[in-house]
């Protein structure tokens, strides 16, 4: 492979697993209210968390668009207030495969919550354990494998991010240029080399991500 | 102890579960057959759950009243609760399911020392839960409940699962503690014999209600 191809590689990487970072002190709250409260407005949260999965990611690069750019509610306040430019720069593709990503952790990761036997933390109560020491010592370590699974599921899913990068971010080779985008020009321009290249790359780093996440999802959870 | 339940009403799936009883002794036994009620009975008086109403106060605390919308939260209210299925934390060791309700900083009523020596549990200490017998499991569970430093202990059939020679063997631990500790109990059971050996009166439960109280010296079934 070559420099380039490489750079492209670990951009996407290294974006991607960034982009699982930054929703997790989001998604796992989210899930877990999701899991274990009733609380109104909960069927519409739950919709507008799945709606990336069900909208045709060119519609929502193009929210996000809208969203981001500098007359946009978020991006006017970056721009205007931080000087940080958000569209067809590397942040536009992190929050590209932000969106994108989050429904699958937290969908994982609810059912991950789900799956602990509340009678755990009843018992935790009892002995005198607060809601947040209940969370961290009975909870998220008996719900570790499905969250674990359901990282891997949502970097998987931005490794593979198009639709909603190009709208947002562009194609910019160095700045933006992710392997799906580049797999994408290669083809157009009739790189067959660098396509067929990035493609196993991608065909490799997809399976080892979704297979650990299987194998991570499927083996049952101690103490069900 | 005095722990007074007033006007309870708890719905159930075929009835609903309505007493009115204070309990005054060291060992009060609940007796009577499965789906009789005394599992919520014990959850209602945890705080597991909700009642339509319910007055309940502990010695001069008052726990609950569902009237006023008063509800003590199940932590601040001292129990140790031995329930059915245990709920021995599967990931943690022996030792740390034993630790998890000990109170930082708080007066102890008993040692992990004293406590474990008692049930004979103290090699057990660094092992995983899975990895324990079912009459391990039992002393564990009720070490566990002791050392939170409880004020009530209630205990659900600890004995319910155990074939007859082990529930031979677990009853002298359970009278053991409660003479050794002194912690007033409310002991849940459908066998004559465990109630007779450990409580000093019996509650006799059916569909929900009390259908009888008498002292254990003149209970005859």
């Amino acid at each position: 492979m070559s420099g380039e191809e490489w750079r492209i590689v670990w951009f996407t990487a290294w974006v991607s697993l960034l982009a699982v970072a930054c929703i997790l002190p989001l998604g796992l709250p989210l899930a877990w209210a999701l899991a274990r409260r009733e609380w109104p407005g909960k069927t519409l949260v739950e919709t507008l968390v799945t709606m990336p999965l069900a909208l045709p990611p060119v519609v929502t690069g193009l929210l996000l668009l809208k969203l981001l750019g500098r007359r946009g509610v978020i991006g006017r306040f970056f721009y205007e207030q931080l000087h940080i430019p958000l569209v067809f720069t590397w942040r536009a593709v992190l929050a590209a495969l932000m969106v994108m990503s989050f429904p699958l952790l937290v969908r994982a990761a609810r059912s991950a919550f789900e799956n602990v036997n509340p009678r755990f933390e009843q018992m935790a109560r009892t002995l005198g354990a607060g809601e947040l020491r209940i969370f961290f010592t009975i909870t998220a370590p008996l719900a570790w494998r499905g969250i674990l699974g359901g990282m891997l599921l949502a970097f998987a899913r931005s490794l593979g991010e198009f639709g909603a990068t190009i709208m947002v971010a562009g194609n910019i080779p160095g700045v933006t240029a992710t392997i799906s985008l580049s797999i994408y020009e290669a083809v157009e321009l009739g790189h067959d080399e660098t396509m067929w290249r990035l493609l196993a790359v991608s065909a490799a780093l997809a399976f080892g991500a979704v297979f650990a996440s299987e194998w991570l999802m499927r083996r049952p959870a101690k103490g069900k | 102890m005095k722990l007074t339940l007033q006007n309870i009403a708890l719905p159930l799936r075929d009835f609903v579960l309505e007493l009115d009883v204070v309990l005054e002794r060291g060992a009060t036994a609940i007796f009577g057959p499965s789906g009789a009620g005394k599992t919520s009975l014990l959850d209602l008086i945890a705080g597991w759950r909700e009642p339509a109403s319910a007055r309940i106060t502990w010695n001069e605390t008052l726990w609950e009243d569902a009237g006023a919308g008063v509800r003590l939260a199940p932590r601040a209210r001292g129990i140790g609760y031995v329930a059915q299925d245990l709920a021995l934390f599967p990931h943690l060791s022996v030792r740390e399911n034993l630790c998890y309700g000990r109170k930082a900083g708080a007066p102890e009523l008993f040692s992990y020392e004293h406590v474990t020596r008692v049930l004979e549990i103290e090699p057990l200490a660094e092992r995983g839960i899975a990895q324990l017998s079912g009459g391990e499991r039992q002393r564990v569970a009720l070490a566990r409940a002791l050392l939170s430093s409880p004020q009530l202990l209630l205990l659900d059939e600890p004995l319910g699962s155990l074939d007859a020679a082990l529930k031979g063997r677990i009853l002298p631990y359970l009278a053991r503690v409660r003479e050794e500790f002194k912690v007033p109990m409310i002991y849940v059971t459908h066998d004559a014999a465990e109630a007779r050996a450990l409580c000093e009166e019996v509650l006799e439960m059916e569909r929900g209600r009390v259908t009888r109280r008498v002292e254990i010296k003149d209970w005859r079934i």
